[in-house]
């Protein structure tokens, strides 16, 4: 084989890989940066999920490479933008509470935590009185844009409730905010 | 998404202008410090057109003109080499200013790191070969397939000079039709003789 047969050849093994997923990772960023963003915005203020958004495209940059063909790029954000936002809101909750008390922190990011934040913003206190599992299926869905099957697959639950949490999720936030508003 | 925000009376959307120049900016600079950017590219505007520049960490990789489609570009860059490519101006702005300086005739010379990695074999040492013909002399295909370590290969030398990844850094303007005629370029024919002409007349 020549050199120009193997360059060939290797052209041609690229085409057949086309179907694979991985775009350029700038390409990722504008797609789903502002998917990321609202998935932040729902528990953190403004400044903290700017810092969150940082982190979550840092760490997914640097898996993006062992990322599986055929995964779901946005759902695989939306996760690691969840996971970094609510360990974002620990270390803001730790920091607002006095050094003697930190051990009665408890590891819960959802009861309170908000009243340490100065931006907190009508949503993402409504969002902070559900259940965790409805809150995630909430953010998920209504955030995340992700499908129902999706969901059940991250959260590790049937479609029907993965259903279920976000519809009874949704009820209970729009009773908050009626109850909220005059 | 529209509607179910309607439904519930509350802004789940935000404008995507939500993130700021500042935050975006932000995580290309941490991306850039912790090592995490394969291939940094940028644009650069000539008065040959828009250029797109691309590098790895070893040197220039890349250099495409508009025609070519800079997304086909990115994707292929994106296949070939790692995924992780990012929009980093600021790591070629010295090839952005030498390629610009030498389109504009201020330049004879390139002073910049280049990585070969996207051509193989006999290409790449034909690649080799070309980066030591010097500003304002051509040479014929014949005679650089001869240079390059095989005289008889004079097609797969037109070959490596027609798939040059970084042309007007790595000079294959230079290589012209044994009979005088320019032969083929990736930017137009019409860019390969505008360099020739403006290096004849430096």
């Amino acid at each position: 084989m020549t050199d120009d047969e193997r360059n060939r050849a290797r052209s041609r093994t690229r085409q057949t890989r086309r179907h694979d997923p991985r775009s350029p990772f700038e390409d990722v960023v504008a797609e789903h940066g502002p998917t990321v963003m609202r998935v932040c915005r729902a528990i953190l203020s403004r400044t903290d999920a700017e810092d969150a958004w940082v982190e979550t495209f840092v760490s997914a940059m640097r898996a993006y490479p062992e990322l599986p063909p055929a995964s779901n790029v946005r759902g695989w954000l939306v996760t690691i933008a969840h996971n970094r936002a609510v360990d974002q809101l620990r270390a803001t909750q730790r920091r607002a509470i006095p050094t003697d008390q930190l051990a009665e922190v408890t590891p819960a990011p959802s009861v309170n935590g908000l009243d340490a934040l100065d931006d907190r913003d009508e949503l993402r206190a409504a969002l902070d009185t559900l259940a965790p599992k409805q809150r995630t299926a909430v953010i998920y869905r209504h955030l995340g844009d992700l499908p129902y099957a999706e969901i059940a697959r991250l959260m590790g639950t049937s479609e029907a409730a993965a259903r279920r949490n976000a519809s009874d999720g949704i009820a209970k936030l729009r009773t908050q905010l009626q109850e909220t508003r005059p | 998404m529209s509607t179910r925000n309607r439904a519930l009376g509350v802004a789940f959307d935000e404008p995507p202008s939500l993130i700021g120049a500042h935050v975006h900016d932000r995580f290309v600079e941490r991306a850039a410090r912790e090592g995490l950017v394969d291939v940094a590219y940028r644009t650069v505007d000539t008065r040959i057109g828009r250029l797109l520049l691309a590098a790895s960490p070893a040197g220039l990789l890349r250099i495409a003109f508009e025609l070519e489609g800079f997304d086909a570009v990115l994707a292929e860059l994106s296949e070939q080499i790692s995924p992780r490519v990012l929009r980093v101006p600021g790591h070629l702005d010295d090839a952005a200013r030498q390629v610009d300086a030498y389109l504009t005739g201020e330049l004879v010379r390139f002073d910049l790191p280049v990585d070969l990695r996207l051509a193989h074999g006999f290409r790449r040492d034909v690649l080799q070969h070309l980066r030591t013909i010097p500003y304002g002399r051509t040479e014929s295909y014949t005679e650089a397939a001869r240079a390059s370590g095989r005289p008889a290969a004079v097609r797969a030398a037109a070959s490596a000079c027609s798939h040059n990844p970084i042309p007007l850094v790595v000079p294959c303007h230079r290589v012209v039709r044994s009979d005088g005629s320019f032969g083929g370029y990736r930017g137009g024919p019409e860019v390969k003789r505008d360099l020739l002409e403006m290096e004849a007349i430096a």
